[in-house]
């Protein structure tokens, strides 16, 4: 495993630091964020005052942390959708145990988080072990899940309110001026650039995207990674539950629907590939801000829903056909 | 190996899916207080035919090696536009159905143009131009509402002879005119190649382009047809999310269910028909049984994960461990 891996990884790591500085679809997407906010600007200088901005971030800072996990699986080349059902059900799980008395309030964070991770595991073990699609897979857990749920809630919200230490995790301040969502996400997404860029299991996510026998072969296990890193995308998912479940003191039935496509748009929008083993965590950052921003200037003037969908829709479809084209066929 | 044989190979997925459903129906009807009984049937057939057709429309796609997560969308759009236009005069009524028919063959033909020409990747290609649709509808019916021509409602989803449902004999109708036509001509054969191996498709000199482009077009206006029918049924047009999402899911679960594989190049359309009557008879199933409703959604998931793990049996053919990762 040694032999091969540092070649590689030097190789890698001389185009990385070559691509970061110039890699078009993060600075696309960067640049879509200021024209965004300059456009914007015009209509209501609102946006642009650091209370908008802080505001914005906050929200962010959910769809960051659902979208960090879902890049490390597309960074595979594999997808996962069972988002919607793994933050509902982190969120669901963990104010169930926060209404447990003391203990449960203590637990309440790490047990949300650790049912996503299970679910994250079966997902990862049914696509690196059993090599089912994992399209098909993560919707077959996503479906389960959300039958657990139902049976568990009985169809209903449940009526269990999350743990101050949730609530607290969300909305409060440790810093001044600076929301808790945005430290946490802060915080997720240095440990993703380290994990990405710095450890033997990043460096193994990229070499398996790019081709997993070739991983193989140079002696990566690489049906463990893949099962780790849809682990990690599960108990991410299940976080970002448990803070919404924070921000909105409860669990809602499908509180997790609104979060599968912005973040698969987040995450190719920043420049990974679809394909997988190709993408940096900042266009990540980028990609999440965009889409942010994107709904909540939709939101602010007062564009019906119907014409938010369509006009999301159609700006995915033309960002990604400015950069995000696969090669012509020719052999 | 004779002829026939070659033959049953290449249905087997086909006709473990129509065995799954015939064994599932008739322990349905078993147990159904009213026993196998025209209505029975009909009502059954009524609910299973809307899946059939979106199931269809998925397969065609599925074939390819794509897949297309706006079918669902495509369904409640055309749902949505049939409650507006599908009304008045005999000769309005047809011109309507001939506009959502047609609407669903523009937004499939527009999936092909991203797609082929785009050249994206149809999971996130379909999905942002599900959205579009999604959006279009909610134009078309900000709340549920509408109406449809009462007569023809009634005549396509009534019976004929007192016994066979209509909307069974439209499904038949339409299996022999677009899908058999479509995967006995060359496009069709050609869709198979690609799935199969692009490059080698390419190599041969098959029409991929055009192959693909009638693969999402005619997916666009199967699941048209769909929607048409689901407004037969609930004579008013409703821009739910929640059921674009659900026709979508189950389309590829009961492609799965139906031996349509995944990844490409095998199974067949009339394997997807019978995957969705399966998955249908399954979700009523719990019903006879007398099991809580709340049941069901964890029910339906189990037996589609089953269906997904055993699809994965083949592994333990594998002598070579670098056939693990195809």
């Amino acid at each position: 495993m040694t032999d091969a891996v540092p070649t590689t990884l030097s190789l890698r790591r001389m185009f990385g630091r070559k691509l970061a500085g110039f890699d078009p679809a993060v600075l696309t997407s960067f640049g879509c964020i200021v024209v965004l906010l300059m456009a914007s600007s015009l209509y209501s200088s609102n946006f642009l005052s650091p209370a908008y901005l802080l505001q914005q971030l906050k929200v962010a800072s959910f769809l960051g942390i659902i979208a960090t996990g879902m890049m490390l699986v597309i960074l595979l080349g594999q997808i996962d959708l069972s988002v919607p059902w793994t933050v509902a059900a982190g969120a669901m799980m963990s104010c169930a145990l926060a209404a447990q008395g003391t203990t449960g309030q203590v637990l309440a964070i790490p047990f949300g988080i650790f049912c996503g991770a299970l679910i994250g595991l079966f997902n990862g073990f049914g696509v690196g072990y059993l090599r089912i699609p994992s399209m098909i897979v993560t919707l077959a857990t996503n479906a389960v899940t959300q039958g657990l749920m139902v049976v568990y809630t009985g169809g209903f919200s449940p009526q269990d309110s999350a743990s101050k230490s949730m609530h607290w995790l969300a909305t409060g301040f440790l810093v001044p001026g600076v929301p808790n969502a945005v430290l946490v996400w802060g915080l997720v997404a240095a440990g993703a650039v380290f994990t990405l860029n710095r450890t033997v299991f990043g460096r193994a996510i990229y070499a398996i995207g790019n081709r997993e026998r070739a991983a193989y072969l140079s002696g990566i296990d690489t049906r463990r990674v893949v099962m780790m890193a849809f682990a990690i995308s599960g108990a991410l998912a299940a976080f970002g539950g448990v803070l919404l479940a924070g921000y909105a003191s409860k669990a809602a039935q499908s509180m997790g629907d609104a979060y599968l496509l912005p973040a698969i748009a987040a995450v190719v929008l920043g420049g990974t590939s679809i394909l997988g083993g190709r993408g940096t965590y900042l266009g990540t950052v980028a990609g999440v801000i965009l889409i942010t921003l994107l709904q909540s200037i939709l939101s602010v003037l007062q564009i019906p829903e119907f014409g938010r969908q369509i006009i999301y829709g159609v700006v995915i479809l033309a960002m990604l056909l400015l950069y995000g084209r696969g090669a012509k066929q020719r052999q | 190996m004779t002829d026939w044989r070659y033959w049953l190979a290449r249905q087997r997925g086909t006709i473990l899916a129509a065995a799954i459903f015939l064994v599932m129906f008739i322990l349905y009807t078993s147990r159904h207080p009213a026993g196998f009984s025209a209505n029975v049937v009909q009502t059954a057939a009524n609910k299973g035919v809307l899946l059939a057709f979106v199931a269809m429309a998925q397969a065609l796609v599925v074939i390819t090696a794509g897949i297309d997560l706006s079918v669902g969308m495509i369904f409640v759009l055309t749902n949505c536009l049939a409650s507006w236009i599908v009304y008045g005069t005999p000769l309005q009524t047809f011109a309507g159905v001939i506009g959502v028919l047609a609407t669903g063959l523009v937004c499939g033909a527009i999936n092909g143009l991203i797609v082929i020409y785009g050249r994206l990747q149809p999971i996130v290609a379909t999905i942002a131009s599900g959205a579009v649709f999604y959006g279009l509808a909610l134009a078309l019916r900000p709340q549920p509402g509408g109406q449809v021509n009462d007569g023809l409602a009634e005549a396509l989803t009534g019976r004929v002879f007192g016994v066979v449902p209509v909307s069974l004999l439209v499904l038949l109708a339409v299996v022999l005119v677009v899908w058999v036509p479509f995967s006995r001509s060359v496009t069709g054969r050609a869709a198979y190649a690609v799935g199969s191996s692009e490059t080698a498709a390419y190599m041969t000199g098959l029409p991929i382009q055009r192959a693909k482009m009638a693969a999402y077009t005619l997916a666009g206006l199967l699941s048209a047809i769909g929607g048409l029918f689901v407004t037969f049924f609930t004579a008013t047009g409703d821009a739910a999310y929640a059921s674009g999402n659900i026709y979508t899911l189950y389309s590829i679960a009961a492609v799965v269910l139906g031996g349509v594989s995944l990844y490409g190049g095998s199974g067949s359309a009339v394997g997807a028909v019978f995957g969705a009557l399966a998955f249908r008879t399954i979700g009523d199933l719990l019903f006879v049984f007398d099991f809580d409703p709340l049941w069901q959604p964890l029910f339906q998931g189990l037996v589609l994960l089953l269906a997904v793990c055993l699809s994965s049996i083949g592994l333990l053919r594998v002598r070579n461990r670098l056939e693990w990762f195809g």
